[in-house]
C-alpha cells in the first residue's frame, strides 16, 4: 500500500537537542503527529531512515563547521518545505558568542588536540546559507507553536505564530510588570512572544529567548535599562545569550560594548 | 467635588464592610483589590483583611511602588495594576466550536456562562467610567456583543471613591473622577479621620436592597462633609491633566506632526499601554485545531494596535513603523473614539503612563501635539 502521509525529517546541526526534545515531549500529540506524517528521518526518535526527498524538514542548530555548511545545502535540496527551529537555527544560538570572541583562543583552551577541530569563525543561522520557508523561534521552541506549525503545514496554511512582544503575554496572563514595579531588567518589550510570558510570571526578567520582535527598538530599551541602573557592560551581557547574533541584539550589544570601553 | 448620586446614604464600619462582602459572596464571585507581586491587583476576595490594609501606591511614568500608609485605610491607593475589564472582557473568550466529521461541518456557538455573576468590589471611579465606555462600544450598537453582554448583565458594582490619587492620575481633566459618576450599585467613600468608616450610597435598586440588609447607621452632616472634603482634597491634589480642548482635532488633523516621530524613538511598540488600558477592546480571532481532532475552537484573544500582526493584510503590515502605531493608539483613543462612540476612549486612569516600560506620558504627548510643528524639539526624557 502506498503511504500518502507527508514525510517529515528532523535534522540537527550545532545545537543542544532541546528543540528536538520539545517535539519528543509532545507525548500526547505525537501519536496524532505520527498518524498524519511519515517520520522519515529523526535519529533522536527512531532508527529507521527513509531516503529523501522529504515533504517537511525541521532543522535544529546553527552552522558552525565547514561540513555543516555543506550539509545544509544538501538538506535544502532534499526538502520541499524547510523550517528552521530554535534560537540556534534562527539566529546562531548561544554558540554565536564566538562571533564576538576569538575562536582560535577557545579552540586552544577547550580541546586537548585543537588540530583535529575544523570550525568556522562564526556561528550562523540556517537562513544565512539556504532559503528557509519558516523560522520558529525560541530556546527551546514552544511546544504549542511547534504543533501549530506542523498542523498548519499539513493543512496547507500559513502558521499562526504571533510576532507580538512578550509584554502582550504578560498582560494576557495578568503578570505585574517587573521593570515597572520592581526595577528588574527585562528584555520582554523587544522580544517576540512564544513562551507565554514564562520568566516574568516567576519574577525573572525576560532573557530574550524568542529573539527580537520585528522592528525592535533596542536603543530605547537600552536607554531605559541604563535608567534602571545597568551599566553598558551589563546591557551587553544581557543581550548576549541565546540570540547574541540576532541582528538587532548584536547591533545594540556592540554599541554598548563600545560605550563600556 | 460632591458625590453626584442621590441614593440612600448610610455609614458602615469595618465589620459592616465585611457584612457587605459576605452578602455579595452569597450570590456573586466577589473581585476586589489586594496586594500581589508588589502591586495592587484585582482578584477573588472573601475577607476585608485581604484588602490592601494600610497600603498606598506611588505611581508615575514607568514606575509603580507600593508604599505603607500612616493609617489603616483599605482603599488608600489609585488605579489597580489589573483593570476590571478582565472580568467583563476576558483575555481569551471562546466564541464557537466547529466539528468536521469528514462529511458535514457543524458550527456551534459558544457563550461561556460564568458560573456565578461577578461583583466588582472597591473598583475606582475611572473603572466605572471605563465600564460605561465599554457599554457604549460593545452594547450600544445594532448587534450588541453577546459575550460582553452576558458578563455585564449580572455585574454588581461597588465603587470606592478615590481619596488618594496617584501622580499618574488625571481623571479630573477627563471628568471621570475622583467622585464616581453614575452606573454603580453601591458607592463607598472611606473616612479614616476619627472613627474608621465608610459613607455608603446606593446607586441602583439592587444596591438599595442590599444596603437595607447591612448593619449601617444613618449618615449625618459630619460624615457627609468629611466625605466631600476628602473628595475635594483628592481632586485638588491631582497633578496631571489632559489638555482636552480641541484635542480630537489636533490629533486627527496632524498626521505628520514631528511629535509622532519623536515619540517613536522612545516607544517600544510593546503594547503594554493598550493592554493595561481599561477601555481598549481590540482582539484577534484565533482558530485552534488539534492535529487529528475533528474539532476546532474559535476564540478571541486580546490584541493591540502596537503589534506588527495587528494591521497585517494582504501584502503585509499597514502600520510598519512605530510612529504609525503610536499615532493609531492615541488618535483612536482620544480622537476617533469620540466620533465612533460619542465619548473619549480615555478615562484618565493613568495606567498607560504607569505601565509603559519607558514611561511615555499620553498627556505629555497631547501637549506636544499642541505645540506648532517645528518648535523646540523636546529633550529626550526617560
Ligand atoms: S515584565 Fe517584562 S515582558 Fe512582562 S510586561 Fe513587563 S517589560 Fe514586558
Ligand atoms: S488611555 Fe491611559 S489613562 Fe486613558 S483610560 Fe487608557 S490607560 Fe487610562
Ligand atoms: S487604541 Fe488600539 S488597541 Fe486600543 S481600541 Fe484603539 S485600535 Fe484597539
Ligand atoms: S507607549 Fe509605552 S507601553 Fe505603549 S507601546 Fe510604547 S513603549 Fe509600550
Amino acid at each position: 500500500m502506498v503511504d500518502h502521509r507527508a514525510s517529515l525529517a528532523v535534522f540537527k546541526l550545532a545545537s543542544c537537542d532541546g528543540c528536538q526534545l520539545t517535539l519528543l515531549n509532545c507525548e500526547d500529540e505525537l501519536l496524532a503527529v505520527a498518524g498524519k506524517v511519515r517520520i522519515a528521518y529523526f535519529p533522536e526518535a527512531t532508527r529507521g531512515v527513509l531516503r529523501g526527498p522529504y515533504d517537511v524538514a525541521l532543522v535544529e542548530g546553527s552552522v558552525t563547521t565547514p561540513a555543516d555548511a555543506e550539509r545544509i545545502g544538501e538538506i535544502r535540496a532534499q526538502s520541499r518545505t524547510l523550517v528552521s527551529i530554535g534560537a540556534c537555527a534562527t539566529s546562531g544560538g548561544i554558540q554565536a558568542l564566538r562571533n564576538v570572541g576569538d575562536v582560535e583562543e577557545f579552540r586552544s583552551i577547550v580541546y586537548a588536540h585543537p588540530g583535529y577541530i575544523a570550525t568556522l569563525a562564526h556561528s550562523t543561522p540556517v537562513a544565512q546559507h539556504v532559503a528557509v520557508d519558516f523560522e520558529l523561534r525560541g530556546c527551546p521552541v514552544d511546544k504549542g507553536q511547534l504543533l501549530e506549525l506542523l498542523t498548519s503545514l499539513l493543512a496547507g496554511r500559513h502558521p499562526r505564530i504571533s510576532t507580538a512582544s512578550v509584554c502582550v503575554e504578560c498582560k494576557l496572563r495578568g503578570t505585574v510588570c517587573l521593570p515597572v514595579s520592581r526595577g528588574v531588567a527585562c528584555l520582554g518589550p523587544v522580544t517576540q512572544s512564544g513562551c507565554s510570558g514564562l520568566c516574568p510570571a516567576y519574577g525573572r526578567g525576560c532573557y530574550g529567548c524568542f529573539g527580537p520582535v520585528p522592528g525592535a527598538n533596542l536603543a530605547s530599551l537600552a536607554h531605559q535599562l541604563a535608567v534602571l541602573g545597568l551599566r553598558p557592560e551589563d546591557i551587553t551581557r544581557l543581550l548576549r545569550t541565546v540570540n547574541t547574533a540576532a541582528p538587532e541584539f548584536a547591533a545594540e550589544s556592540a554599541r554598548q560594548e563600545m560605550m563600556s570601553r | 467635588m460632591p458625590n453626584q448620586s442621590t441614593g440612600t446614604e448610610a455609614v458602615l464600619d469595618l465589620p459592616g464592610l465585611q457584612a457587605l462582602v459576605d452578602a455579595l459572596a452569597a450570590t456573586h464571585t466577589v473581585i476586589g483589590p489586594q496586594v500581589s507581586d508588589g502591586a495592587i491587583v484585582l482578584g477573588p476576595l472573601a475577607r476585608v483583611d485581604q484588602l490592601p490594609v494600610g497600603m498606598g501606591d506611588d505611581q508615575d511614568a514607568g514606575s509603580y511602588r507600593l508604599r505603607e500608609r500612616t493609617d489603616r485605610a483599605v482603599f488608600g491607593y489609585a488605579a489597580s495594576a489589573v483593570p476590571a475589564k478582565r472580568w467583563v472582557f476576558p483575555p481569551r473568550e471562546p466564541m464557537s466550536r466547529t466539528h468536521d466529521d469528514g462529511t458535514t461541518v457543524s458550527v456551534e456557538p459558544v457563550l461561556a456562562r460564568p458560573q456565578r455573576p461577578v461583583a466588582l468590589f472597591g473598583v475606582r471611579s475611572c473603572d466605572l467610567a471605563a465600564l460605561a465606555v465599554h457599554d457604549r462600544a460593545l452594547l450600544a450598537r445594532p448587534v450588541p456583543d453577546p459575550w460582553y453582554a452576558q458578563r455585564r448583565a449580572g455585574l454588581f458594582i461597588v465603587v470606592a471613591a478615590c481619596t488618594t490619587p496617584a501622580r499618574s492620575c488625571f481623571c479630573v481633566s477627563m471628568g471621570t473622577g475622583p467622585a464616581p459618576g453614575a452606573g454603580f450599585d453601591l458607592s463607598l467613600t472611606e473616612l479614616v479621620e476619627g472613627e474608621h468608616r465608610f459613607l455608603v450610597t446606593s446607586g441602583s435598586p439592587a444596591g438599595e436592597q442590599l444596603l437595607a440588609r447591612l448593619p449601617t447607621r444613618a449618615a449625618d452632616t459630619v460624615d457627609r462633609s468629611a466625605a466631600d472634603a476628602a473628595l475635594r482634597q483628592a481632586a485638588e491634589s491631582m497633578t496631571r491633566a489632559m489638555p482636552t480642548d480641541g484635542l480630537a482635532a489636533l490629533l486627527l488633523g496632524q498626521p505628520e506632526h514631528p511629535a509622532w516621530a519623536e515619540v517613536a524613538q522612545r516607544c517600544l511598540a510593546c503594547g503594554n499601554c493598550t493592554l493595561a488600558c481599561p477601555t481598549c477592546f481590540c482582539t484577534s480571532i484565533v482558530e485552534t485545531a488539534e492535529l487529528g481532532s475533528p474539532v476546532s475552537e474559535r476564540a478571541r484573544v486580546w490584541d493591540s494596535c502596537f503589534t506588527a500582526d495587528f494591521s497585517h493584510m494582504h501584502g503585509g503590515s499597514v502600520r510598519t513603523g512605530i510612529s504609525a502605531r503610536y499615532r493609531q493608539w492615541m488618535t483612536h483613543k482620544l480622537g476617533a473614539w469620540v466620533e465612533q462612540f460619542g465619548v473619549s476612549g480615555c478615562v484618565g486612569c493613568g495606567r498607560c503612563i504607569t505601565w509603559c516600560p519607558v514611561g511615555i506620558d499620553i498627556t505629555e504627548q497631547a501637549r506636544a501635539l499642541a505645540r506648532p510643528a517645528g518648535q523646540e524639539p523636546r529633550e529626550r526624557k526617560p
